[in-house]
């Protein structure tokens, strides 16, 4: 039995409480964050991922309340992310409880952050989020700010950059896809999952099982991200991993 | 007073999600953080977390100067190194190099890039991530409750080799069935593995659980 392919439902984090909307816009209050990440845990989840949306300065305090909270009761990986901008915003998210935290846009202004955060704290705990967008036939660049700023660089270069920085995971999400329900961008899940050597979890475009599928046997990713079809309970991760199990995929079994 | 499990604070951070699972699966018992040499020294049962890289690793033990009641717990009580603090215990690591405690022989290596492949021909990833079942290579108290080959979380790019095969307690087929790494040891009231028992949800509680009442 090699290692299991991983799910991994994402909640979106606006002070401390699970909100849910589109595109940052008619957000909406969706539940205590404890007992989302624990009904996740129970449906078998291998890992939870909470974005702190707003991540401003005033909340800050409050999703390191919200991360020690979920870590008192909930056993499994929490990665997080949103507004880490220094090697002390990774130290204090490890510290609340977090397991790994996630740098997008502070790691492409000053990628000595990634360099230092995985020095100080193992490539085991830094997964580096790259936003990309096509831009051609096999082309895709790196955007921040929610897919609104170009940044000028080619994502595979900069995956092969932040690996070679020390990042122990990539979080990929494609921003043509992402809440669009249309399947991930596979050849861009596959053309980074091959140029690595760390594991690659795909983001962006679940709207069916089948996709969660796709992301593994067509995309190449060693997890899967998705955020909506948990949240709306379109699914259970139950059924995600018993969907990819039929497809011949390794999952790790919860519901024996 | 006497805590019944010390988690041993070397200055690298985060043993709150050790603390937590260990609160979790034992309410009633004192169970606390330290850095005092002395509550290691008198605890009842010591555990061993670490994670980041090993030279800092080893750098901060040996500053906090708590290396030698590590060592010492490590030969004495029950005992439970985690990540690192199954690592540490052996020769060398590869990761530097870095000498580690020594208390038994063998050397820590890296995954080598070169064999990443499974016997399908399928590319494995470095680190190790994710859940990975456990042989039990031979019976013990802490595998109590849990079945053979169940998962458990790993987040690592290094691994151990022990010289000595009568301590292996549990193995992993990471890259690949055909060579199989040792991830859990185990002698007389020490035990330790490389998975993540805090972050292996039911069956890393029951092994948790099963350290704070093992009567080694």
């Amino acid at each position: 039995m090699p290692l299991a392919k991983r799910i991994i439902p994402c909640l979106d984090i606006a002070a401390g409480r699970v909100v849910k909307g589109v595109n940052f816009l008619n957000l909406r209050d969706a539940g205590d964050p404890v007992e989302v990440a624990k009904r996740y845990g129970e449906q078998g989840a291998d890992e939870i991922a909470f974005l702190d949306i707003t991540a401003s300065v005033e909340t800050r305090g409050l999703l390191y309340q919200m991360i020690a909270d979920v870590a008192e009761q909930v056993f499994i990986p929490l990665t997080v992310g949103g507004g880490v901008r220094a090697v002390d915003d990774v130290r204090a998210l490890l510290n609340a409880g977090a397991d790994k935290v996630s740098i997008n846009t502070a790691g492409i202004k000053n990628p000595q952050l990634i360099r230092d955060a995985a020095a100080r704290y193992g490539a085991q705990a830094i997964v580096v989020a790259i936003d990309a967008k096509q831009t051609g036939p096999g082309r895709w660049e790196v955007f921040t700010h929610g897919g609104r700023h170009p940044t000028g660089l080619d994502a595979i270069a900069w995956a092969r950059e932040v690996e070679r920085l020390g990042a122990g995971e990539i979080l990929l999400t494609s921003m043509d896809r992402d809440g669009a329900k249309t399947g991930f961008d596979l050849a861009l899940t596959r053309a980074v999952a091959d140029a690595l050597t760390i594991p690659v979890i795909a983001s962006g475009g679940v709207g069916t099982l089948e996709h969660l599928v796709d992301g593994v046997l067509e995309g190449g990713a060693d997890a899967v991200l998705a955020a909506s079809i948990f949240h709306y309970s379109e699914f259970t991760i139950t059924e995600a991993k018993q969907r990819m199990q039929q497809a011949g995929i390794e999952v790790r079994e919860s519901w024996s | 007073m006497t805590l019944d499990v010390a988690i041993v604070d070397y200055g690298m951070g985060n043993l709150r999600s050790v603390h937590n699972a260990l609160r979790f699966v034992a309410p009633d018992a004192r169970i606390e953080i330290t850095s005092d040499a002395q509550d290691v020294h008198d605890a009842r049962r010591v555990v061993v977390p670490g994670q980041a890289a090993m030279p800092d690793t080893m750098a901060a033990l040996n500053a906090s100067g708590l290396r030698e009641a590590v060592i010492a717990a490590a030969n004495s009580k029950p005992f439970l190194g985690i990540c690192l603090g199954l690592q540490m215990l052996f020769d060398v690591s590869e990761e530097g190099p870095t000498p580690c405690l020594g208390v038994y022989r063998g050397t820590v290596v890296r995954f080598d890039p070169a064999k990443m492949t499974d016997a399908q021909g399928q590319r494995q990833k470095v680190p190790h991530m994710g859940w990975s079942p456990v042989r039990q290579a031979r019976a013990h108290p802490l595998w109590a409750g849990i079945a053979d080959h169940t998962r458990f979380y790993f987040a690592h790019s290094y691994y151990p080799v022990p010289r000595e095969m009568d301590l292996v307690t549990g193995l992993v087929a990471y890259p690949d069935a055909r060579e199989p790494f040792t991830c859990a040891i185990g002698r007389a009231t020490l035990f330790a593995v490389q998975f993540h028992p805090e972050k292996s949800s039911t069956a890393g509680l029951r092994l948790l659980s099963n350290f704070v009442s093992w009567n080694a």
